[in-house]
Formats: C-alpha cells, sequence, structure tokens
C-alpha cells in the first residue's frame, strides 16, 4: 500500500506513517527460549546459601522447577520493545475515543510518580512514617470534594466500577439504618455497562428509566417507575449521549421524595469542572475516573482510580481506614463509626493518586475550567464539522463528546459505524467507541478531549469524509480496511470458538 | 496558568464563529443557571510543574523512606532490575488505551497472553485473566464464582488469610449476601469435614499464610473435593516457584498479589491481582481476557474473547462488574518474569529464604521467640510480651521498618510479622537484630 499522505498534525494522517507501527509480526517470548541461557541477576547479600530442599519437606515442594522463559536480557528487550511498537497509544496519535476521555497524559506526572520518597513507601508502614503519603490523600480528597460539592470521600477505589459497587454499599448501609425496605436501582438505558453489572453485585435489581426525544432522562417514563422499593438512581451528568440532563433538579427531587440517593458516575466530569458540580445538582454520591478527567494514564486498561465522595449524612460509612488530618498537624488513620468496611488491600492505588494531585494542582481552579470549556469546544467543533457527513443523535449543544449516528448513511450507503472506525484506524487516528450507547442506532461516540488542536480536528474530520466519500464508491474497499495497521480485522468469533489463552493451549 | 490546551485565542474565536457563539460561556448557556457554580473553585493552583514537583517533593520527603524494609505480609521489597522499569515504562504501554481494537493494540494484547502463560505455568492453573485490581479483588472475584456455580452462599475461609483480604471479601459480602465463616487453620486441618455442609460453596485457604508459615494444600483437597466445594488458594507468585503448584493438587481457582514479580511497593498500589483456574470455569472468568486468532491476512492476532461474559455485553446478568483492570501491572510482570526467566525467579525464591533464614536463625540465638516452629520461605512472626506498636516505633528510630503487626482472630495474640527478602544483605540484618535486641532488652 503506498499511501503518499504527508502528515499535517500530529494527531493523525496515516497509520503507516507512524514511524514504528510494525505489521511484521512478533514471536511470543517463549520462542526465543533457549536452555540454560540467563538474563538476571541479583545482588550479592553476602548470605551463606541455605539450601530451600534441606530445610522444607518435600511434600511442599514442586517436583519440577517451574519453567518460565530462558531469554537474554537483550533478547527480551527487543521482545517488548517491539510489541511497543505493535501498540497505539496517547503519546501517537489522537484518541477520539467517547466515554473514555483520553486525553494527554503530562509527562511531570510520571517525574512525580518516580519519585523515591513516594514510591519505596511499604503500606504496611505505621502513619508516622508515612505523613506525606498521607497529607497527599487528605489534600487530594479535601480538592475533589471541592470539585464535585461533596463533603468527604475514600480514595480507596482502584477503578470506577469499584468505585461504583462502593456507593451502591454505602447506600446499602445507610437505608438498613433508616429502616428502609429498598430493592432496586433505576438507571437510564443509555448507562455504561458497569452500572447495571455493580448494582447486581451491590444486591439491587435493576430498573430501566427511558430516554426522551431530546436525549435525556424521561420524566414520565421516571415518574411511572418510581415508588418506595426504590434505593435509588445511578447518573451520569452530562450523560453518556454528551448532553446535559437539564431537568436533574427534577429528578433529584423526584428520587429524594421516595428517600432515594443519587449516585453520580463521574465518567462525564471532564465537561463540568468548576462550572457546575454534582452536589449542587442534588446528588449524594459520586466517583470519579482519575484516569479520565485527571489525566492518569490508562495502561493499556488500567491502573485507574475510583475515588468516591459523598454528602455530609454519608460520611459516617466511608470504607476505612481512611486517612485524616488531626488538629494537630498530624496525620493518622481513622475508621468512619459506621463504616462500610475496606474495599482494597492497602490504600488504593495511591501513584495515580499522587499523579491526580499533580495534574490538579498543576492546572490550579482556572485552568480545570479552561480544560472543562475546551474539551466542550472541540465536541461542539466536531459535532457541526460533521453534521453533514454523519448527523449527531440528537441534534442539541453537546458537553465534552458527541454521539453520532451513521444510521441513515448506513441505509443509502451500507457503510456501518464499524467500517468507519475501522478505517480511522488506518488513517492513524484511534477509533471512536461504536454501538455505544446501545439505544442509539449505529452510534459512534467521539470525545476529542480538550488536548486535542483545532489542526488534529480538522484532519480528522477530514479523514471522516474521505472514508464516507471512498466507501460510497467501493463499498467492498472499506470494508477490508484496516490495512496499513499491525494486524487488519481479527477473527474474534475464531478466538472465542477455540480459545487459546496460554501460550502453552497453542495447537491443543 | 499553565495550561495543556492547544487553542490558540485566535482558534477559540474562529471555533465559537463556525458554531454561532460569542464567548465560551454560551457554551454552557443551557445550563440552569441555578446551577452553576458561579464562583472559582477554592484551592491554590501552582504556576508550573516545576513546582508541583517541588512542593510534592517537600511533602515526600516527609515519608521515612529510608527505613530498610523488613515489612512484607502481601507486598515485597523486592529487586527492580532496570530493564523492567524502563521497558515498562515505555509510552506505548503507559499511554494506551484498554485493547478494545485488535488492529492497533498487539503490544498490549501479546503482552497480556504472554502474561496469562507465566501465571498458569505458576500456579498450575488452565487459564489466567488479564489481571484484577489486587489480590483481595481477586479473591472477592473468586468467592464471587463459587457462590454463583454453586448456588449456595456459604464460604469458608482459614483465619490465616491476610486479614486485609478478609476484610475486603467481608465488605463485598454485603452486596451479595454471602456468608463468610472464618475458621482457625488448625481446625480446618484437624476436622474439615465439620466446617463444609451442603450449603458451602467453597474453601479458601493461603500458603505461605498471613504468619508466613506453609500449608499442606494436600491434606484439604480431598475433602473439599468430596463434598463439590470449589477449593480456591491465595499464593504468592514467586513462593509458587518452588511450592508444589495448586492447580495441580486439587485447586480450582488459585488467586494472589502480583506486586512482588516487578512492581515497587508505592504505598500499596498500583498492584495486581492474579486470577487463575481451570479451564471448565473459564464461562465464569471474571474480567478480560486474551485469545490468540487470525486476522484477515491470516497473520496470527491476539484480542480480547470470550466478552460475553462482560458487564458492558451482559449488564446485570454479569457476574462480574470489572471493567478498567491493571492491565500495565501485569504487562510488567510478563516483562519482569521474563527477565528473570526459569532460573532467576528459583534464585530470588532461594536467595530471599536464605536471607530469611538467616536472620530466623540469629533472632534464635537472641532467645526471641517464634509465634510458629513451622517450615517458611521469607517470611515469619514472632512474638513479643510487649507492645508491638511500640516496639516498630522504635525500630522506625533506628532506621527499620520492622514488621507488620498481625492480630490473631480468636485469641488476640499479637505477633510481629517479618519479612527477609533477596534485597536484605548480611549486614542489615546484622544491624537489624542488633536494633532490636536494642530496644526490646
Amino acid at each position: 500500500m503506498s499511501e503518499t499522505n504527508i502528515r499535517k498534525a500530529p494527531g493523525g494522517g496515516n497509520a503507516a506513517s507512524i514511524p514504528l507501527m510494525g505489521n511484521k509480526a512478533e514471536p511470543t517470548i517463549f520462542e526465543f527460549t533457549k536452555t540454560h541461557r540467563k538474563s538476571s541477576n541479583l545482588l550479592n547479600q553476602g548470605i551463606e546459601k541455605i539450601d530451600i530442599r534441606s530445610a522444607v519437606a518435600d511434600k511442599y515442594l514442586r517436583d519440577e522447577p517451574v519453567n518460565l522463559v530462558e531469554v537474554s536480557e537483550r533478547d527480551m528487550v527487543a521482545h517488548f520493545t517491539r510489541l511497543s511498537h505493535r501498540q497505539y497509544s496517547v503519546d501517537l496519535g489522537a484518541y477520539p475515543l467517547g466515554s473514555c476521555t483520553m486525553k494527554y497524559n503530562p509527562k511531570f506526572c510520571d517525574e512525580l510518580a518516580s519519585l523515591g520518597c513516594f514510591k519505596n513507601m511499604h503500606p504496611g508502614a505505621p502513619a508516622s512514617a508515612v505523613q506525606g503519603w498521607l497529607k497527599v490523600m487528605v489534600d487530594l480528597e479535601q480538592i475533589l470534594c471541592e470539585i464535585t460539592g461533596m463533603s468527604q470521600a475514600t480514595l480507596q477505589p482502584a477503578a470506577g466500577a469499584q468505585g461504583e459497587l462502593t456507593g451502591l454499599l454505602l447506600m446499602k448501609a445507610w437505608h438498613k439504618d433508616q429502616d428502609h425496605r429498598k430493592s432496586t436501582i433505576i438507571i437510564p438505558d443509555s448507562a455504561h455497562g458497569t452500572n447495571p453489572a455493580s448494582v447486581t453485585l451491590g444486591g439491587y435489581k435493576v430498573k430501566t428509566v427511558g430516554t426522551n426525544e431530546l436525549g435525556s432522562v424521561d420524566l414520565e417514563s421516571l415518574k411511572s417507575i418510581l415508588n418506595e422499593d426504590v434505593a435509588g438512581i445511578m447518573l451520569t451528568n452530562p450523560n453518556t449521549l454528551g448532553l446535559f440532563e437539564e431537568d436533574i433538579v427534577e429528578v433529584a427531587q423526584l428520587i429524594h421524595s421516595v428517600n432515594g440517593l443519587l449516585y453520580y458516575d463521574g465518567a462525564n466530569l471532564n465537561a463540568i469542572l468548576g462550572k457546575v458540580r454534582p452536589g449542587d445538582m442534588g446528588f449524594d454520591i459520586v466517583h470519579l475516573n482519575l484516569h479520565k478527567t485527571f489525566a492518569t494514564p490508562h495502561g493499556g486498561g488500567g491502573p485507574g482510580a475510583g475515588p468516591v465522595a459523598v454528602s455530609e449524612r454519608l460520611i459516617d460509612y466511608l470504607p476505612g481506614p481512611k486517612p485524616v488530618l488531626l488538629d494537630d498537624g498530624y496525620y493518622d488513620f481513622k475508621i468512619p463509626s459506621n463504616s462500610i468496611g475496606r474495599i482494597h488491600s492497602w490504600h488504593g492505588n495511591s501513584l495515580v493518586l499522587l499523579r491526580a494531585l499533580g495534574y490538579i494542582l498543576f492546572h490550579g481552579p482556572k485552568g480545570l475550567e479552561n480544560i472543562s470549556e475546551m474539551a466542550v469546544l472541540n465536541a461542539n467543533w466536531l459535532k457541526k464539522r460533521l453534521e453533514s457527513t454523519i448527523p449527531a443523535a440528537y441534534d442539541r449543544p453537546v458537553m465534552h463528546e458527541v454521539v453520532l449516528s451513521a444510521q441513515k448513511l448506513s441505509k443509502e450507503s451500507g457503510i456501518k459505524a464499524l467500517d468507519i472506525a475501522k478505517a480511522l484506524l488506518d488513517k492513524g487516528f484511534h477509533a471512536p467507541t461504536v454501538y455505544f450507547p446501545l439505544l442509539v442506532h449505529e452510534a459512534l461516540m467521539f470525545e476529542p478531549t480538550e488536548t486535542e488542536s483545532l489542526d488534529t480536528l480538522e484532519e480528522l474530520a477530514e479523514s471522516i469524509d474521505m472514508i464516507v466519500e471512498d466507501g460510497k464508491k467501493d463499498l467492498e474497499a472499506i470494508k477490508q480496511l484496516p490495512k496499513n495497521t499491525p494486524v487488519r480485522r481479527v477473527d474474534e468469533a475464531l478466538a472465542a470458538r477455540k480459545l487459546i489463552a496460554t501460550f502453552d493451549s497453542i495447537g491443543d | 496558568m499553565p495550561t495543556f490546551t492547544p487553542h490558540t485565542p485566535e482558534e477559540i474565536k474562529q471555533m465559537l464563529g463556525f458554531l454561532g457563539l460569542d464567548s465560551i460561556s454560551e457554551l454552557y448557556s443551557h445550563i440552569p443557571d441555578s446551577l452553576k457554580l458561579g464562583r472559582q473553585l477554592a484551592f491554590q493552583g501552582l504556576d508550573s510543574e516545576f513546582d508541583v514537583l517541588s512542593e510534592l517533593s517537600l511533602t515526600g520527603e516527609t515519608n521515612i523512606n529510608s527505613a530498610i524494609c523488613f515489612a512484607g505480609y502481601g507486598a515485597y521489597d523486592r529487586l527492580i532490575p532496570a530493564a523492567t522499569k524502563q521497558l515498562s515504562a515505555r509510552s506505548e504501554f503507559v499511554t494506551a488505551y484498554t485493547p478494545y481494537q485488535p488492529e492497533v493494540a498487539q503490544g498490549v494484547l501479546q503482552a497480556i497472553f504472554e502474561y496469562q502463560t507465566f501465571i498458569t505455568r505458576l500456579y498450575g492453573t488452565d487459564i489466567a485473566n488479564a489481571s484484577l485490581y489486587d489480590g483481595s479483588s481477586a479473591l472477592v472475584e473468586a468467592i464471587n464464582i463459587a457462590t454463583s456455580l454453586r448456588g449456595s452462599k456459604k464460604v469458608v475461609l482459614s483465619e490465616s488469610i491476610f486479614h486485609n483480604y478478609r476484610q475486603v471479601a467481608d465488605t463485598f459480602s454485603k452486596g451479595t449476601d454471602t456468608e463468610i465463616v472464618t475458621v482457625k487453620e488448625s481446625d480446618l486441618i484437624e476436622d474439615l469435614e465439620r466446617f463444609i455442609d451442603s450449603k458451602t460453596a467453597a474453601v479458601v485457604v493461603q500458603t505461605p499464610n498471613r504468619y508466613g508459615y506453609l500449608v499442606d494444600l494436600e491434606e484439604l483437597s480431598p475433602t473439599i473435593s468430596k463434598h463439590g466445594c470449589l477449593f480456591i488458594v491465595v499464593m504468592d507468585p514467586i513462593a509458587a516457584s518452588v511450592l508444589k503448584p495448586p492447580g495441580k493438587i486439587g485447586a480450582d481457582i488459585v488467586v494472589g498479589e502480583g506486586q512482588p514479580i516487578g512492581m515497587p511497593l508505592s504505598y500499596g498500589g498500583p498492584y495486581l491481582g492474579l486470577f487463575s483456574l481451570r479451564e471448565d470455569l473459564v464461562r465464569k472468568l471474571p474480567g478480560r481476557l486474551v485469545g490468540r486468532t487470525y486476522d484477515l491476512d491470516s497473520k496470527i492476532a491476539y484480542v480480547t474473547t470470550l466478552r460475553s461474559r462482560e458487564q458492558d455485553i451482559r449488564r446485570e446478568k454479569a457476574s462480574s462488574n470489572v471493567c478498567t483492570n491493571q492491565t500495565l501491572m501485569a504487562v510488567t510482570a510478563a516483562i519482569q518474569l521474563s527477565w528473570l526467566g526459569t532460573s532467576g525467579i528459583l534464585k530470588v525464591a532461594q536467595n530471599s529464604f536464605s536471607a530469611a533464614h538467616y536472620l530466623h536463625s540469629e533472632l534464635h540465638k537472641h532467645d526471641f521467640e517464634f509465634a510458629y516452629d513451622k517450615p517458611f520461605l521469607w517470611e515469619f512472626s514472632l512474638r513479643f510480651n510487649q507492645n508491638i506498636d511500640k516496639i516498630i516505633d522504635a525500630m522506625l528510630e533506628e532506621g527499620f521498618l520492622a514488621g507488620v503487626k498481625v492480630t490473631e482472630e480468636f485469641s488476640k495474640e499479637e505477633f510481629l510479622v517479618v519479612a527477609a527478602t533477596e534485597k536484605r544483605t548480611r549486614s542489615e540484618i546484622d544491624s537489624y537484630v542488633n536494633a532490636l535486641v536494642k530496644i526490646t532488652r
């Protein structure tokens, strides 16, 4: 394939133009093994060897040593470096992936997370040894509460989904103490899959509220399912359609009228920093995704961090032990009086928390507002720029992301949302989220984030126009894309039908 | 105000003009004014990355990070080579998204495939997932599989499992209505039958346990399988390189904390929840799984598979809500295990064993009292007739993190759990023993 596109913006253009996205398959590390080849070297401890076999009975021990690999350091470094070349990342180009807030991850936060005074601390150290860590956690908690309009927070949850479940357990404990008998949680039909899954694990049943023609929670639908059995509602605002729920105050009143609680899924917080706060909208529980809004890197699928902030009436239920600042300026741990218990083995994804604090301090209040403003500007610009090619599912001003519907395009030309997504990979952009939210047909969900420039957005829009144009001329050709990526469309059905999940099961 | 937004004032004007707007605030005009904050957020920002680094370094320096670490309890101070640090810090891995677009995510997907292979080899199991949050979340997911498979809600946990893991299991059991019964380990071994009934979904045991000593899994597995319960084992991954692989001696699900294979102590996270099981349980596997397949050109390709188990597809019927996991840590573990290799991991185990046994014998010479006289690897428990918190504080003054205090659930007796790894030298151990003698005598 000899594409001659010259890249204009760093955000995209042509996958082949990304210098290192090689398409030569890389053998597994296990195929580099040679018996008796060694890589590791360990510290000279000056201690005489005490053989394990001499001191531990055979009944406990392996008959054969575990077979890992026998490779040289040089070969393993080359292997993992080559693997990294077969991987798209924020540092390579734009990731306009709706609902995931794949913004630029500042490099100084990497440096922060590698400071020995933080990184080398054992989590079982007494409070007196970790005053710095506890200060970081207390400071972050306070700022997150200010941003969300809540009273206190737990930093333990390791990801958004764990935060959701934590929030539901908080609800459950509170209702129990109030002698409320509740068994259902309401979620909108546009919700993330983690919401209903968390509801089930929280011991509740899901009731779904519909979306009206404007893309918001349908108040009539909500009223029709509302009763004393409702423990609460899980919402994100802006919602997963990128739209602000303008009736949120009325929703809050309705839910509170049956003694229910409002849970805020913070997936979309990037739109409203310093503008509107979940607490002021009436929410009682808020989880944040630090790996979205506060730019901690996604790591190929984690680690994240999902702190949960609550309003005054729930603070005694928060997980513990919880870092606190005492009157005398000393930091310590405290277990809240009605704590739901421990969520994480230790204190949460601490280094992720540290990065987020660094990011927030760097920006300051004005900088955080600027983040949201530019994120919203970018999304609205993209929506309007693309409206003649692929219109938005709901024609309203959007917040930080926009959901387009390729339904009409697909009917007329056969070009599916998936085809556009896959073809974009070939243009050097990461694909948008597709087929979500489920209620939008042929959904393409774009979230440009605030760190992409107008140049990049223009190139993205041009790429989409070009894909649609090409697809109208030759549908079959675009169904074959991508062609320039390390691999092409993969046989997912085969992977599931004939499961090979380890090197040892190849050829079984 | 420092920023990472690239917009020039001209571009902002141009973009607003394109939208028919005059000002940025109009982007928010559809939000009811009554909801708007109407003031600046109340916290103090800093002026640059240099200010942030300098301010937070000052905060960090109030941590006592010079203390030599003899604490373990699931988080171990181990050697991490430059190769692991540098490869795992490659920004292609660090700044990648979840590999939902396999065409451009082969790097992470293949590294996870290799990770899954390593974990199954260590644990003697068939399938490992792409990671969970930490050791305790791996245990919770294992318990959830057992209760959902067996349709019963009772799970028996040995008292000798890390108490923080049990606390996490207790927390989440309130959502699933699981009854967690804690049993003294010696009672389990002497009379397991007494604690298992038709309602028991699983028995959970840890080896080496939280006091450091080894538990003979083969004494338990026949009875557990006779009753059709699942046998869940918690095991440290380095220990798994020398101990009988649990998956080969009756364990159905093996979980653990992956921190010791390549992750710094990091004040408790991000760590790595290791999770693996028997192949016939794979439909219940929580989280992501990477499988090998082919692309349109018949080239080998990797992809997340058996996706129909996962929350985004099964929604309220999913048996796990895990989405974001600890992928970067799993990639790090794959790198570290490749570097260590077959001989290196044994050497880590052997050197840690030698260090801990040397420490044990030196403490013995000074008549310190051990809580248990049982075989151990690199961690054991000391008994004192003094306040252990005070000993830990005094040892900190001497430059040592002395260990982790644990309380036996039933007797309420307190111990100091002490670990020595391949990173502890003879002189560090000698000084530790001297300091402990000094402050306790």
